[in-house]
């Protein structure tokens, strides 16, 4: 669990950043006059080594809003546990001001007036930026760099250069590391192409030829950092084979692997190391349970799941990082080592304000020269939003509302299937949607827009079994991600039921009526793992959708109802 | 055209649901056994006897990641000695048409009682693992494999 002291620095830097502040009324001009880059990477440094740390930036590479979501249940052991607090309970258990530059970046309610306020997040200059003045103060060879994965998709840019951008941008900020997940949906070759030439490592202990069992990536890496051997070892998505499509790369499997794990650690250990880091995309509650159960861990890196928390969380001895996504957070974790172990830790979740930090010039350059060949594409203006659109929330968002509402229109269905992803940028009301905005929810390797008759049976069969990747007790047994999105069709869910017993009062919401088991209905989706699925990209359903549309409005979703939590 | 207009077993629900596609072997509910079923199968191996739990390693995934071919790998903690050797281990799946899905008979000679196997699992459900010790007496471990239509957030 998280001590009070561990706090110290993100509250410092509260207080910091609120100083003569007030909660009024401020105008952009007071937010940037405000925060400075030296506010944000304000630390009183502990030992000689430092990681710096950035995960699930989802291909991101100029400034965004993001909000976090408001919904973020947690089942069986993790219930009310952070990181599944939000808003209030969120700012309560963190010591965080309501308005204030943190509560705008990891809480989601107020967050248009205080995103008018304090402007966008990330953005890779000012990532390398943060990262550059790390190291100045540290020295280059106390500082170990290391990337959480899915930093490769999430773009037009990384779809279309299958992913060579971020290689590049990876490349130009030093990383050391990384690990992957939606990386493999470039398919084995392609990955195989980008890691082989790569500066950085690629770990991933947990990825086996299906046939042999012999390891694909590389499984760990020894650094010497900061007078000290720090081991990092690479642990995949271990769902990566279910959640995304398998015929991508269908020689590799994955898996937790535990024991496997052990071993490395302990080799890790016997080859001297001081440290040792697991760079991990199993998700926070997978990594808490594993934390528990393989010894000799110190730090867990986190990713996939999203979640940004401005203290660490400790497990026996083993502390996790939560980092974030889309570039919003640069951790910073200072670590104290004496006689050959790790003494004392010390953590600071850097918030990226766009505003607030001046671009690294060279960074700055690299992102323009990427996005030229797409920049007019990428402004294309397609309509304007009326209302807030966000992604994140476990059972829906305003941006899938719209995704749904694309699906039902210009497929001509009844009802609509959209997946739970967690990445793709925020738009505030009054903002022009464009190009961008729509393929940063939706640029994937398998995009096909289908249609396909499905009884309520099945449909209420496929909610339970998504239920279920979302809701079982047991982390080990869940896929990440949220709920489907349903767009023509309301229902209730008890999170606390077991698998088949979750889902109820499924209602077709054009007739009022129940979903008739029997009955088929017409229903569109996207994302399939299936090869060969028929149906025109997403993206351009969206994009038709919005441009037939004008000025989108989503009105507040109530379809479907929780309890249980 | 895209439209599809065809009879859906569960199988090919899930497949078309398009949030994953493990393929479900078995589609009729009517064709798979159950935790009795098991339990009968059992008995008609050894009676009323009652397996002790203990000395059995059963490796399976908690999620597959395709149902047609689950690994499953099982070790018997045994000196495997004339003395004291493993016999017989038996692999069993509660949803299965056929609940036994393999046996393996041991020798001393055999060295250790480990195998492996693969089998398809349509749904999620229960894998039960015996073994009988030379000494006549049985062990049991089971574990749970969930056989899920995917899909993906992150």
């Amino acid at each position: 669990m998280i001590s009070k002291r561990e706090f110290l620095q993100a509250t410092a830097a509260t207080a910091a950043l609120l100083a003569g502040s007030g909660l009024g009324p401020l105008g952009r001009v007071a937010a940037q006059q405000r925060l400075t880059q030296s506010d944000i990477l304000r630390f009183d440094p502990l030992g000689r080594l430092t990681i710096l740390y950035v995960a699930d930036t989802h291909a991101q590479l100029v400034p965004l809003q993001f909000r976090e979501p408001a919904v973020n249940l947690g089942v069986g052991e993790a219930r009310g546990l952070p990181p599944h607090i939000t808003d209030a309970e969120f700012r309560k258990y963190f010591k965080i001001a309501a308005g204030s530059a943190d509560a705008f970046a990891l809480t989601s309610d107020d967050f248009i007036s205080l995103a008018r306020n304090y402007g966008r997040m990330g953005g890779m200059d000012r990532v390398a930026a943060l990262i550059a003045a790390v190291r100045a103060e540290r020295g280059e060879s106390n500082v170990l760099l290391l990337d959480g994965g899915d930093s490769w998709q999430g773009s037009w840019t990384s779809l279309k250069t299958r992913a060579q951008d971020m290689v590049d941008v990876l490349s130009l900020l030093k990383v050391d590391a990384m690990v992957g997940h939606w990386e493999f949906t470039y398919g084995a070759e392609r990955v195989k192409e980008l890691t082989d030439k790569a500066p950085f490592a690629f770990l991933a202990q947990n990825v086996r030829d299906n046939e042999w069992q012999e390891p694909v990536f590389e499984p760990r890496k020894m650094y010497e950092r900061g007078g000290a051997k720090v081991a990092v070892i690479g642990q995949a998505l271990p769902r990566t084979a279910i959640a995304n499509p398998r015929w991508m790369f269908p020689k590799w499997e994955f898996g937790i692997r535990e024991e496997d794990l052990q071993k490395q650690v302990d080799e890790a250990r016997a080859d001297g190391a001081s440290v040792v880091v697991l760079l991990s995309h199993n998700g926070f509650d997978v990594d808490r349970k594993l934390a528990g159960r393989v010894k000799g861990l110190d730090v867990i890196l986190t990713a996939h799941t999203h979640d940004a928390m401005p203290g660490l969380v400790r497990v026996g001895d083993t502390v996790l990082i939560a980092a974030g996504s889309h570039g919003k957070f640069v951790s910073r974790l200072d670590i104290d080592v004496r006689d050959s172990k790790v003494a004392g830790v010390r953590f600071k979740l850097m918030p990226v304000f766009a505003d607030a930090i001046p671009p690294d010039p060279a960074m700055a350059s690299l992102v323009e020269k990427i996005r030229a060949p797409f920049a007019t594409e990428l402004a294309k203006p397609l309509g304007k939003t009326d209302s807030l659109l966000y992604r994140r929330g476990n059972f829906n968002g305003t941006f899938d509302d719209l995704i749904c509402d694309a699906m039902l229109s210009e497929r001509d269905v009844e009802i609509a299937l959209s997946p739970g992803f967690r990445w793709g940028g925020t738009l505030l009301p009054g903002e022009t949607i464009t190009w961008e905005h729509v393929t940063n929810a939706t640029a994937i390797t398998y995009p096909n827009c289908y249609r396909a008759q499905m009884t309520g049976l099945q449909l209420k069969e496929t909610l339970e079994d998504i239920a279920d990747n979302i809701f079982h007790p047991d982390p080990y047994y869940q896929g990440g991600g949220d709920m489907v999105r349903i767009g023509g069709m309301g229902y209730a869910i008890d999170v606390s039921r077991p698998m088949g017993s979750r889902i109820s009062e499924m209602t077709h919401l054009k007739s009022g009526q129940p979903i008739d088991p029997a009955r088929t209905y017409m229903v569109a989706g996207w994302a399939s793992i299936n090869e060969n699925t028929q149906g025109p990209p997403i993206w351009d359903v969206v994009a038709s959708h919005i441009s037939k549309t004008g000025a989108v409005t989503i009105s507040p979703n109530s379809a479907v109802r929780v309890t249980g939590a | 055209m895209d439209f599809m207009s065809i009879e859906h077993s569960r199988r090919e629900t899930l497949r078309l649901a398009g949030l994953a596609g493990l393929a479900l072997i078995v589609t009729s509910s009517g064709a798979q056994a159950t935790p009795d079923e098991v339990s009968a199968a059992i008995a008609k191996l050894y009676g009323e006897k009652k397996p002790e739990s203990g000395k059995i390693k059963l490796d399976v995934p908690e999620i597959a990641e395709n149902g047609l071919v689950v690994p499953v790998n099982v070790e018997v903690e045994s000196p495997m000695t004339d003395a004291d050797y493993v016999k017989a281990v038996h692999i069993f799946a509660e949803g299965n048409p056929l609940p036994n899905v393999v046996s393996y008979k041991f020798t001393p000679a055999c060295g250790k009682a480990a195998a492996s196997a693969r089998m398809r699992l349509a749904q999620t459900q229960n894998i039960i693992c015996l073994a009988e010790m030379s000494n006549g007496s049985l062990y049991k471990a089971s574990a749970s494999v969930k056989v899920t239509i995917g899909g993906c957030g992150g």
